[in-house]
Order: C-alpha cells, then sequence, then structure tokens
C-alpha cells in the first residue's frame, strides 16, 4: 500500500518536474535570435513550428556532438515525445489543450535550432584553431 | 564484471560527475554551489572505489555489496544536505537559513528513526537493511522537499535560472529514483529490468547540472510562473 503511494506521487511529481525542467530549458533559449544562415538551413522563418522538429533534429546529428548540450536536447526530445502523445489523445478532446501542445511543440523546434546554432559556432572555432596550429 | 553497456554507462557517469565540479570551477560557481559540488566530488570518489573493490573481489562479492550499499547511503545523506543548500539559496532573502537547517536534521533524524523502527520489526541484519533502508526513505523525503521548495519558487517569484535548474533537475532524479524503489518493492520480479534502470537514470542529474553550470550565467533570469504546469 505504502509503495504503492510512493509510486503514484514519484510518477505525479516526475511530471510536474519534467515539464517545468523543460520549459526552462526551452524559455532560456527562447530569447536567443537565430541567424539568417540558420534560419535558412532549417526553414523557419517566422515561427517555428513542431513539424519542424525531426529534420532541426537530423540536422543536429550532423554537427560535432558537445556534451554539455546533450541533456538538453534528449530531454527536450523526450518531452516533445510525450507532447505528440497528449497531442494525439487527450488533446483531441480539449481543444484549448491541443493549440497549448502546437506552441509547445514549436518552441521545442525552435530550442533545437538554436542549439543546431551553437553547434555550428562550436565546429567553425575548432576548424579556425585547427587552422591557426 | 558487469556487461560492456554497463561499464559504458559507469565511466560515462562519472565523467558527467567529474564535468559538474570542472564546470562549475571555470563558471567560479564552485564556492557558491559548494555542498552541490561537494556530492558530486563525493559521487567520484565513490565510483572510483566501487570500481577498485569490483575489480579485486568480483561483482558478487560481499565486499562490494557492503561498499556499494554504504556508499550509496553516505551520497544520498550529502545529496539531501545539497537539497538543503537550495533551499537556503531560495531563502537567503528572508533570513531563515538557521531555521531550515535546524528543519532538515529534525527531518532526518526523523527518516532514520521511522527507518529504524521499521527494521527493527522485520530484520536480522539491522545495520545493512537500515543502511538499504535509509537510502530508499530519504530519495522520497527528498522528493517532497524538492517539490515543496518548487512551490515557494513559485510562491516567491524566484527568478534565478540556474537556481532554478538545478532545483527542478533534482526534483527529476529524486521522482525517478522513488518511483524505481516503489516498482522494485510492488513487483519484486521487476527488479531485474529496474536495478540497471539506476544507472542510466544517475545520468540525469550530473548532465543537467552541468548544463546548468556552463550554459547558464549566475545572472540569468526567467519568469517561473510560466514553467509550472498549473499557470499561476
Amino acid at each position: 500500500m505504502m509503495a504503492a503511494i510512493i509510486l503514484v506521487c514519484s510518477v505525479v511529481f516526475l511530471l510536474q518536474f519534467f515539464v517545468s525542467y523543460c520549459r526552462s530549458l526551452i524559455a532560456a533559449s527562447i530569447k536567443h535570435p537565430l541567424s539568417a544562415e540558420v534560419q535558412d538551413v532549417t526553414g523557419i522563418k517566422s515561427a517555428a513550428t513542431g513539424d519542424d522538429f525531426a529534420r532541426v533534429v537530423q540536422l543536429l546529428h550532423l554537427c560535432p556532438d558537445r556534451p554539455e548540450d546533450r541533456s538538453g536536447i534528449q530531454a527536450i526530445g523526450a518531452y516533445f515525445g510525450l507532447l505528440g502523445f497528449v497531442r494525439s489523445s487527450v488533446a483531441r478532446l480539449i481543444p484549448s489543450l491541443l493549440a497549448w501542445t502546437e506552441t509547445e511543440r514549436g518552441q521545442c523546434t525552435y530550442f533545437a535550432a538554436v542549439t543546431l546554432e551553437r553547434r555550428i559556432a562550436f565546429s567553425r572555432d575548432m576548424f579556425a584553431q585547427q587552422l591557426e596550429t | 564484471m558487469p556487461g560492456p553497456f554497463a561499464c559504458l554507462i559507469w565511466f560515462v557517469c562519472m565523467l558527467c560527475e567529474a564535468a559538474v565540479v570542472v564546470c562549475a570551477l571555470k563558471k567560479r560557481a564552485f564556492r557558491r554551489y559548494l555542498l552541490l559540488n561537494l556530492y558530486m566530488g563525493g559521487a567520484v570518489l565513490s565510483e572510483l572505489g566501487r570500481f577498485k573493490i569490483l575489480s579485486e573481489y568480483g561483482f558478487n562479492s560481499r565486499q562490494y555489496q557492503y561498499f556499494y550499499f554504504y556508499s550509496d547511503a553516505v551520497l544520498t545523506i550529502f545529496l539531501y544536505f545539497a537539497l538543503i543548500a537550495l533551499y537556503s539559496h531560495v531563502f537567503s532573502e528572508m533570513k531563515a537559513e538557521r531555521y531550515v537547517k535546524m528543519g532538515a536534521l529534525l527531518l532526518l533524524g526523523g527518516t532514520a528513526a521511522f527507518t529504524g523502527a521499521v527494521v527493527l520489526q522485520s530484520s536480522a541484519k539491522l545495520v545493512t537493511h537500515f543502511v538499504v533502508d535509509l537510502s530508499q526513505n530519504l530519495y522520497f523525503v527528498g522528493l517532497v522537499l524538492t517539490y515543496v521548495l518548487w512551490g515557494a519558487i513559485l510562491k516567491l517569484r524566484e527568478t534565478r535560472t540556474r537556481l532554478i535548474q538545478l532545483v527542478l533537475s533534482l526534483g527529476v532524479y529524486f521522482s525517478l529514483f522513488a518511483a524505481n524503489y516503489a516498482i522494485r518493492n510492488l513487483y519484486p520480479p521487476l527488479s531485474s529490468v529496474f536495478v540497471p534502470l539506476i544507472q542510466v537514470f544517475g545520468l540525469f542529474l550530473p548532465l543537467a547540472w552541468a548544463y546548468a553550470f556552463w550554459r547558464l550565467p549566475e545572472e540569468a533570469r526567467l519568469v517561473p510562473a510560466r514553467l509550472a504546469v498549473i499557470p499561476r
């Protein structure tokens, strides 16, 4: 009985913490403006949509990995999956929830695009350092 | 010896824990978040100790089992104090640090007494069971305390991004471990699946903290009310 209560509490708290954590990651990157180059590469001109997420993540995997970005992008990937699940299940019954999931999915894409920009800048720096040596 | 995947995760986890301390030192946040960094430093030392004992005595040896559970209990207590240090950060302006520390010690004593009372009724190997159960109970107490701290952050409109991310990632970590222990107590046959998951879960906290120290400057701010699942 006690273990069941602990399990239920842990899962509920986990969801709350996880969603808030992912939103804090997104909020920290949302003020970062995308360069024209990354806008061209990702096709994000005005607002990012959830449909672009998979493509931006594919582009991310083409760039050299940065360990400090890994946890962020994995957490956002999981959050995007969770949003997809909510969108295709509960949100079908609640229109306001559907709009919210769409906005959140778009922000996940924007986060991935900002990470892509950082990785491109990191690769450039590495390349420049190699040229110097 | 554990399999190659388990060894890889173990090695990566140790690297990430060391990375937290390095990132904090580089960003000059080591002293500000001293207990968090001491916990991560302790975790690295504990992993090294585990590896040494594993290579000398083997995975199924009594020495390794004892060292694993005892070091885990000590680390959990360290993590508990790291959480209390985060409380002190949030309540620093209210000058309530003394009360927070006293309350934390009382709660730790209460958890230990509760665990001792439960173990006394049901076990012959008192100390070992006490250590294992104390660790599990502290994860749940830590989870509840983190949830209360998150509530306080929302209520007090705390805006420090780094602090918010440190608290939230700690909340995710505690919930993952508390849920894992609860499932294993409810369905013991599932232990073979959920015990190895502990290693994977263990990666989350060092990665998230390294990210918070490396990527977020201390002066970064955000509106915490926008992060709550239920808007305030």
